[in-house]
C-alpha cells in the first residue's frame, strides 16, 4: 500500500509539474500587449509542423515565433537549468539550503558581464564573457578547494566558494564604481537583477546547447548522485570514485548555471526553491527529481517572467520578483513541511 | 592459501591523518567465518585503524592486504565488492526510502551510468528480509528508529555481497533490545562464512560474540587472542585506565564485566 502511494507520488508530482509548465505557456502567450490565444498558438504551431498555411495574421505569427516564443523558451530553459543545478548542488553538498551559485558561478558570470558592459561590448560579447566568467570562477574555486588537503573536502569547497564569491563581488563593485553612471551603471544593475526582455531567437542555441548537455550528464549520473549524498567516506566505501564524480557533477551543474546566467542575468531563488518543491512531490531520488525539477523550474520562471513584463508599465527585474515571491514561499515551506527535505 | 590466511589484514601498520600519527606497529587480520572484536578506550585509534583497514585512509607505514594482495592495488569498486562497511547510523540529509538506501549497496556492481536493475531490487529486498525488516522497505530512512537504521546499514553492506564486513561501533547509541538484535546479526554473518570485524565499547559484547579480540590502546596493539584469555579484570583495567569488576555466574564460562 505504501509502495503504491510512492508510485502515485511520482505520477502526480510529474503531472503537477507539467500542469504548471502548461499553465505558464498558456498565460505567457495570452498576456501582454499583443495577446495570443491558445487556439491561435496551437494553429500556428501545427502549421509550422505540417507546412500548411495557418491563415493567421502575419503579426500574430511574428509574435509567436520571433518575439514571445523565444522569450518563453528562454524562460523555460533558464528555469529548468537553475532548478536542475540547484538540485544537483544540494545533493552534492548534502545540504538543502544550497543554491546553484554556491561555488561562485553567478558571481563569476556577473563580473564577466559587467566587464563586458564596461567596455561597451555588444550583447554577444557580454553573454560570452558572462558564460566564461561563471566557468572560470568555479574552476578556480575547485582548484583551490582541491589543493587544500587533509580536511573535509566538501566543506573546504563551500568555504572557498564563499571567499572567491566575495572577491568577485568586490570586482563587480569596482566596475560599477568606475562605470559611466548614466549609461553603463543602469545596464549593469538591470543585468545583475536578471531579465529576459532582450531575448531573441539567436539567444536560444547558446542557451539550449549547454543546458541540454549538462542536464543529460546529470541525469546519466542520477544513481551516482544518490550515493554522493551520503557522507564522503560511505560513498567511497560503496565503491564510488568520489573525486571524479564530484568533478563531473560540478562541471555539469556549472555549465547549465553559467549558460542561464549568461542569457538572463543573475536570478536567485529558483535554484533554491524549486528543488525543494520537487523533492517534496517525488522524493529525493535523482532519477525522479531531475526531470520533475526541470519541468517545474521551467514553468515557475515562465510564470515569473510573464508577471515581470505584465504587472507594471515597466519591466520588473526577475531577480526582484523571485526574491519577493520566494521569501514568503520559502518560509511557508519551512513552517508547513519542516522535514520535507530530510 | 586464501582459505587459511586472513582475508583482510594489516601488516605492521602505522596509521593516522596527514600530519598526525594515531597508531603504529599494528598487525591484525580477520579470516572467513571469524568474528574479530576491536576494543579500546576513546581516542585509542579504533576508528582510524578501521578506516585504514578498509582503504578510506592510506597507511602511513606498513600495508593492508586483501585476499593476499595489497589493498592499494584494488580499484575502489573492487574493494567495495569485497569489503562491506557499516558506519555508525546517522539520519542522512535526504529522505531516501529504506529500499533505496540498501540499493546503494549495489553501486559497485553497476556501470557508471546505470541505475539499479530488477535483480538489484530483488536482492535488496531479500537482504532486508534476511534481517527481518522487509516491512520497512518503503519507509523513509530518516523516519525509522536508530536500531532499525543500523540494521538497514547492515543490509546495505550485505547487498555489496562482500567477503568481509567491518562495523564501526554497531551497538553504540542503541537500546538494550536493539543491541541484542545487532549482535545476533553479527553471529549470523559469521555463520554464513563472512569475515567480521567490529569495534565496540562493551567488553561483554566481545566476550560473547567474538572469536578473537584485539585490545588497542594509545595506537598500539596491547593484546590479541581468544576473548576468554584476553579479557580479564587486569587487562581491561590497564586498557581503560579504570577499575573493572567481573561478575561470575554459576557456570564457569558465564561472566560479565562492569566498570567499578
Amino acid at each position: 500500500m505504501v509502495a503504491r502511494r510512492a508510485q502515485a507520488g511520482l505520477a502526480s508530482g510529474l503531472g503537477l509539474a507539467v500542469l504548471i509548465l502548461a499553465l505558464g505557456i498558456v498565460l505567457a502567450f495570452s498576456v501582454g500587449r499583443f495577446p495570443v490565444g491558445t487556439g491561435d498558438l496551437l494553429t500556428a504551431l501545427w502549421s509550422r509542423l505540417s507546412g500548411h498555411p495557418s491563415g493567421l495574421p502575419a503579426a500574430t505569427e511574428a509574435v509567436i515565433f520571433n518575439i514571445r516564443g523565444p522569450r518563453v523558451l528562454a524562460a523555460i530553459l533558464c528555469g529548468a537549468a537553475l532548478a536542475v543545478a540547484g538540485a544537483a548542488f544540494q545533493g552534492l553538498f548534502r545540504n538543502p539550503l544550497v543554491s546553484p551559485d554556491i561555488l561562485g558561478a553567478s558571481s563569476g558570470a556577473a563580473l564577466g558581464a559587467v566587464i563586458g558592459i564596461f567596455f561597451s561590448l555588444g550583447i554577444f560579447g557580454i553573454q560570452a564573457l558572462a558564460f566564461a566568467g561563471g566557468l572560470l570562477a568555479v574552476a578556480l574555486v575547485y582548484m583551490i578547494g582541491s589543493a587544500i588537503r587533509g580536511s573535509d573536502t566538501v566543506l573546504v569547497l563551500v568555504l572557498t566558494g564563499v571567499v572567491i564569491g566575495a572577491l568577485l563581488g568586490a570586482g563587480v563593485g569596482l566596475m560599477k564604481y568606475l562605470a559611466d553612471p548614466y549609461n553603463q551603471l543602469p545596464a549593469m544593475t538591470f543585468w545583475l537583477l536578471g531579465s529576459l526582455s532582450g531575448t531573441d531567437k539567436h539567444d536560444l542555441l547558446p542557451l539550449f546547447g549547454p543546458v541540454l548537455a549538462g542536464t543529460l550528464v546529470l541525469f546519466a549520473l542520477r544513481w551516482r548522485m544518490n550515493v554522493m549524498s551520503l557522507p564522503e567516506e560511505e560513498a567511497r566505501a560503496l565503491g564510488l570514485s568520489t573525486g571524479l564524480i564530484r568533478l563531473a557533477i560540478v562541471a555539469a551543474a556549472t555549465l547549465v548555471t553559467a549558460a542561464s546566467v549568461a542569457a538572463a542575468g543573475v536570478i536567485g531563488w529558483v535554484g533554491l526553491i524549486v528543488p525543494h518543491l520537487a523533492r517534496f512531490l517525488v522524493g529525493p531520488d535523482f532519477g525522479r527529481l531531475i526531470p520533475t525539477a526541470a519541468i517545474m523550474g521551467g514553468g515557475y520562471l515562465l510564470l515569473i517572467d510573464t508577471l515581470a513584463r505584465s504587472a507594471a508599465s515597466v519591466e520588473i527585474p526577475l531577480g526582484i520578483l523571485t526574491a519577493v515571491i520566494g521569501t514568503p514561499f520559502f518560509i511557508l515551506l519551512l513552517v508547513r513541511a519542516r522535514r520535507s527535505w530530510s | 592459501m586464501m582459505g587459511i590466511g586472513p582475508i583482510l589484514a594489516g601488516e605492521n601498520l602505522s596509521f593516522g591523518y596527514p600530519g598526525r600519527r594515531v597508531g603504529q606497529g599494528v598487525s591484525l587480520g580477520v579470516k572467513a567465518g571469524e568474528v574479530l572484536a576491536l576494543l579500546g578506550p576513546n581516542g585509542g585509534g579504533k576508528t582510524t585503524l578501521l578506516k585504514t583497514l578498509i582503504g578510506l585512509l592510506a597507511p602511513q607505514a606498513g600495508r593492508v592486504v586483501l585476499e593476499g594482495k595489497p589493498l592499494a592495488d584494488f580499484p575502489v569498486t573492487e574493494r567495495a565488492r569485497r569489503i562491506g562497511y557499516v558506519p555508525q547510523a546517522h539520519a542522512g540529509a535526504f529522505a531516501f526510502s529504506v529500499r533505496d538506501v540498501v540499493l546503494m549497496g549495489r553501486t559497485a556492481h553497476q556501470g557508471l551510468f546505470a541505475s539499479p536493475s530488477e535483480a538489484d531490487r530483488a536482492l535488496a529486498l531479500a537482504k532486508l528480509g534476511e534481517l527481518g525488516i522487509a516491512h520497512l522497505a518503503e519507509q523513509p530512512y530518516t523516519m525509522i528508529s536508530g536500531g532499525e537504521r543500523q540494521l538497514v546499514l547492515i543490509a546495505r553492506a550485505l547487498a555489496q555481497e562482500p567477503r568481509v564486513i567491518v562495523l564501526d561501533e554497531p551497538t553504540a547509541s542503541l537500546d538494550f533490545g536493539n543491541q541484542g538484535k545487532v549482535l545476533r546479526q553479527i553471529a549470523e554473518l559469521k555463520s554464513r562464512g563472512l569475515a567480521v570485524l567490529f569495534t565496540t565499547h562493551d567488553p561483554n559484547h566481545a566476550l560473547r560474540h567474538a572469536d578473537r579480540v584485539a585490545l588497542l590502546g594509545r595506537g598500539a596493539l596491547l593484546a590479541e587472542g581468544p576473548p576468554a584469555e584476553m579479557l580479564t579484570v587486569e587487562s581491561l583495567a590497564a586498557l581503560y585506565g579504570a577499575a573493572i569488576h567481573a561478575l561470575h555466574g554459576s557456570n564457569a564460562s558465564d561472566m560479565a564485566f562492569l566498570p567499578a
